[in-house]
């Protein structure tokens, strides 16, 4: 290709190079996930056992009143579908960041942080790798529940697709984020417990807000400024073919802070300057 | 070849250089860097170049701050103070420039275990933006040049230690850098695959014009012939030919030169003149 025809940008990259880097990046990402079957089967078993044993055991207990975007009556196994659809995303998110801890303790990260794309270009690839391996899991998740009588309308499948990109970018952006402060892998299992059990618990993934209110009002309002809860509410009315704007907003206003404190943190000159070199290395 | 010839079929070129005359242009300039961690200052006030297809070594004992170095020069660290630039490009100023044209070995290994020989060459194509069909050429001219196209599909965690490290040099030239890093790259190593890898890296100066920079705390790997920088602790002290140092120090050999320097050092607590 002669240089006349090529869009270059500043530092001299086209947009196929740009093209190139990103399905390189997913590609690898891809392969990873292929190579580790059982974190797909983990993946999915989670969600699993919450919709086969919790929900059918709590059917019983937690009466769901009718509430947008149902327009009737429904069973706690549908209620929480979407719930456990933003589990599988938030796990993936960390899983997604765990492995960058671990890159950059095994020094494959360095590979990446040497490119001379933009770094922040680099991160972003990463993000969109991690948000396609969260889509296969989930929708493989919705395949399974389909059996299980937990069936959207059809259009459904196809309208959540953006809400699940977008939360997928978000909690992906915040692991991320997360692994930028993580010397060590060891000191990620911590991390997690503070952060996947807090978001996940404290959001409407197993309970409606309303319901939350009435038992604890401080619980509440910690739920509504929770950002999986509108990652969860969010991907509730797209299955229904519905958009939440409030919870369009604030996933998007998340992704975007969660996004640019990522790319802050792993600047060379803030985030990666306050650590040492690499083990043995001086 | 010289860093100016076209590109020969089967090997694996430089890329063009920048618009600077290679002459007036060093391939790595590095003026008064400082970095500490902390309160430990790991590097005070380095200042040296390489030159353009020259071999270079930078010896240090471990904990001597060459790996250090090496982070800022590849911009995993941040430069707190000085000027680190590749072939006139600024690091921090224009790090795409700089890095296209930089190719880097670290002391640990980068490589992903998981993936095949191939799939390893492509992926580190990718992020330089080499479009998949000219990946695959330059994998495979690089893979039978350093001898693995038999192993091309094999994952890389059964590959032996030399081989591995003979692939993270065709990795690192596989974007055709002019400028190549070498952190510690035999470390680990039997004598013959040593051997091997210094001898291919010197080819490269030689017949592909090359500049390397090869950092090393072992003696026996470096030739009278070099350009050598000796840091001791987060200090340069002499950056010469190696025999002109040797003659400097009054030294029969690199390993008394060094000892000499160094021993200086403790003794005053500044570099020898």
């Amino acid at each position: 290709m002669s240089s006349t025809t090529v869009r270059q940008d500043q530092s001299g990259f086209s947009l196929a190079q740009y093209v190139t880097c990103l399905n390189g990046i997913v590609w690898r990402e891809a392969l990873r996930f292929v190579h580790q079957r059982e974190r797909f089967v983990s993946a999915l078993v989670r969600p699993l056992v919450w919709l086969f044993i919790f929900a059918a055991g709590f059917r019983q207990v937690l009466g769901i009143s009718i509430i947008p975007p149902y327009e009737t009556y429904i069973l706690y196994e549908v209620y929480i579908a979407p719930g456990l659809m933003a589990m599988i995303q938030l796990f993936n998110g960390m899983q997604s960041s765990l492995s960058m801890v671990y890159d950059r303790e095994m020094g494959n990260m360095r590979t990446l942080l040497v490119s001379p794309l933009p770094r922040w270009y680099l991160l972003f690839c990463k993000l969109v790798a991690g948000t396609a391996v969260s889509l296969l899991q989930v929708y493989a998740f919705l395949l399974i529940a389909w059996f299980w009588d937990i069936a959207p309308p059809p259009i459904g499948y196809l309208t959540v697709l953006p809400a699940l990109i977008l939360s997928g970018l978000m909690l992906g952006a915040l692991g991320m984020l997360i692994s930028s402060g993580i010397k060590q892998l060891e000191n990620f299992a911590g991390v997690m417990n503070f952060v996947i059990f807090p978001m996940f618990f404290a959001s409407s993934a197993l309970y409606p807000l309303w319901r939350v209110q009435e038992g604890s009002p401080l619980l509440y309002y910690v739920c509504l400024f929770n950002p999986f809860t509108h990652a969860v509410e969010l991907i509730r009315f797209a299955l229904y073919g519905q958009t939440n704007w409030i919870s369009l907003a604030v996933v998007s206003c998340c992704t975007a802070a969660f996004m640019i404190g990522a790319i802050y943190a792993y600047d060379p000159s803030r985030g990666l300057i306050r650590r040492g070199p690499a083990g043995g290395e001086t | 070849m010289t860093a100016t010839d076209a590109p020969t079929s089967g090997q694996i070129s430089p890329a063009p250089l920048p618009r600077h005359d290679p002459a007036e242009v060093s391939a790595l300039s590095i003026g008064c860097v400082s970095h500490s961690y902390g309160t430990r200052r790991a590097l005070v006030d380095i200042d040296f170049t390489v030159a353009p297809a020259s071999f270079t070594a930078l010896l240090g004992l471990n904990g001597a701050g060459k790996s250090t170095l090496f982070s800022l020069v590849t911009r995993l660290f941040g430069i707190q103070t000085g000027r680190i630039s590749i072939f006139g490009h600024d690091i921090s100023l224009a790090p795409s420039e700089a890095l296209r044209l930089l190719g880097v070995v670290f002391q640990s290994r980068t490589l992903d275990l998981d993936l095949s020989v191939t799939q390893n060459l492509l992926y580190h194509a990718a992020l330089h933006g080499i479009a998949k069909r000219e990946a695959r050429l330059r994998s495979d001219e690089v893979l039978t040049r350093i001898g693995l196209a038999d192993r091309a599909g094999n994952k890389v965690r059964d590959l032996s230690g030399g081989q591995m490290r003979r692939l993270e040099i065709a990795r690192a030239l596989l974007h055709r850098p002019r400028l190549l890093l070498l952190d510690e790259a035999t470390v680990g190593l039997d004598v013959k695959a040593r051997a091997d890898i210094l001898n291919h890296v010197r080819q490269l100066v030689t017949e592909q014009g090359i500049g390397v920079l090869w950092a090393t705390h072992l003696f026996d790997e470096i030739m009278p012939g070099d350009d050598l920088v000796v840091l001791h602790p987060g200090r340069v002290l002499a950056h010469r030919q190696v025999a002109r140092i040797i003659a400097d120090t009054g030294a029969h050999d690199v390993n008394s030169a060094f000892t000499r320097l160094t021993e200086a050092v403790s003794e005053t607590g500044s570099p020898a003149p």
